[in-house]
């Protein structure tokens, strides 16, 4: 009986204080086609792009998160939901440019050199969007030389470097070094992650911050971009 | 001597028989490779013990298993030997080893040994986008890939976890026709390129056979 009513729920009937909420559900259960159709009700409802990301899809994704981090979901489960928040966004994205969305700041970010694994680095890229920053991503197996190019032509305020294996990661070292021998490493906040690494190697690298998860990496990079403005203000 | 059943090493492992002077701490997924080498050898000074081998995808269990392993052991043997490379550890198993004193295998993981950790190393530029599978791991395929990265319920994820891979190689140890069609389907299942690259025991033998 339940999942009868469950599927003679019809979005467009709902109000939007129990649409946005359904939303969330349909996102926590990776349903795509269910979340593009109500980002699309809410704009037709004359909702702003703005408003639908962040109270539709950035909350309901922060949920998910929040039990990845606790245990309760787990990465395909994860991932499904990120697909969905995806077809949202691919609705939302041109959109938000047009409508002033506010902007947090801009990342360039790539996984290193020889590691072909994308799956962190493209949550942390659908994440951080969601949150108002311009991500710049750079793909994957990316070279020190690809990274400070991209530095040079995008000035972003972060640099994202993501990497799987242990194999890989000491090689988020080199590029970080070589910004400090080109005397720029000061000019970017330095964030890197991957299930292999830790706060400690973080450190000892030289990054200025290790991010767990996605989560993280949002939270970390508007704290260390709020930091940066208030220096500056300040200088 | 036979190995018990691939599904209790990997989930549970193997204890040592309490013969030999020399205790082989290994992954339960060398259990029949080291077995195998054992008998061909006559190494009868050898001991094994295997952790259980599914810690290959939670690699921050092995180095605290093979302390806990070593201290349950070390009173009883001349010696112990890790059957381990790093294995997603970090350098943490390699640390810990130090610590304790015990000799482990070199290299990044059981494909480098098994290859051959040089040739391994000289393929490693181009082989980036490879993912490899043992004679262990196609037998396990289900049990290590497909259950764990929740590919039984939506397989539609193959192509986000193995998008940018170009090609399943099985570096296989044994001359096993029914293993590599395995081999060749779970290429298939991930839509993946195959190869096969027949490796025999590698450099584990060679480790093993330096233990007077």
């Amino acid at each position: 009986m339940a999942d009868e009513e469950e599927d003679d729920i019809i979005l467009s009937e709902l109000p939007d204080d129990e649409l946005v909420p359904q939303m969330g559900d349909d996102l926590y259960d990776g349903l795509k086609d269910e979340v593009a159709e109500g980002v699309n009700i809410l704009l037709e409802r004359g909702w702003a792009p703005y408003r639908i990301l962040t109270e539709a899809l950035v909350s309901g994704m922060t949920v998910v998160g929040n039990d990845f981090r606790d245990g309760i979901l787990f990465v395909p489960e994860v991932l499904q939901a990120a697909n969905a928040m995806k077809a949202g966004m691919a609705i939302l994205k041109p959109l938000l440019a047009e409508t002033g969305a506010p902007k947090m700041g801009k990342m360039v970010i790539g996984t290193v050199k020889g590691d072909i694994h994308d799956i962190g680095k493209n949550l942390v890229s659908m994440m951080m969007e969601g949150a108002g920053f311009d991500v710049v991503d750079l793909g994957i197996n990316t070279d020190v030389d690809q990274y400070l190019g991209a530095l040079e032509t995008e000035q972003p305020d972060i640099l994202g470097m993501s990497a799987l294996l242990t194999t890989t990661m000491p090689y988020m070292k080199v590029v970080i070094d070589t910004m400090a021998e080109r005397g720029i490493r000061g000019d970017y906040i330095v964030l890197v992650g991957g299930a292999p690494l830790n706060e400690e190697f973080g450190r000892a690298i030289g990054a200025d911050a290790y991010c767990r998860d996605a989560a993280v990496a949002v939270e970390t990079a508007k704290a260390f971009v709020a930091r940066k403005h208030n220096q500056m203000a300040a200088g | 001597m036979t190995s018990p059943d691939d599904r209790t090493l990997t989930e549970t492992g193997l204890p040592p028989r309490g013969r030999g002077r020399i205790l082989v701490i290994a992954c339960g997924a060398l259990a029949h490779e080291i077995t195998a080498l054992k008998r061909a050898n006559g190494w009868d000074h050898l001991d094994l013990a295997c952790l259980p081998a599914i810690w290959h995808n939670h690699p921050e269990r092995i180095a605290p298993g093979v302390r806990a392993a070593v201290a349950r052991h070390r009173d009883a043997y001349d010696a112990i030997f890790v059957a381990y490379a790093d294995c997603g550890t970090g350098g943490g198993l390699a640390a810990t080893c130090a610590e304790l004193g015990v000799a482990m295998i070199a290299g990044p993981h059981c494909y480098a040994f098994f290859d051959g950790l040089d040739r391994f190393t000289a393929r490693a530029d181009d082989e980036i986008a490879a993912f490899y599978l043992t004679d262990f791991l196609a037998r396990q395929f289900d049990a290590f890939v497909w259950r764990p990265l929740g590919l039984d319920r939506y397989p539609e994820l193959a192509k986000t976890y193995f998008g940018n891979y170009e090609k399943l190689v099985y570096l296989a140890q044994t001359d096993d026709p029914a293993l590599e069609a395995k081999a060749r389907d779970c290429a298939a299942r991930l839509g993946l390129d195959y190869e096969r690259r027949f490796t025999g025991y590698g450099d584990l033998e060679t480790a093993l056979a330096r233990l007077g």
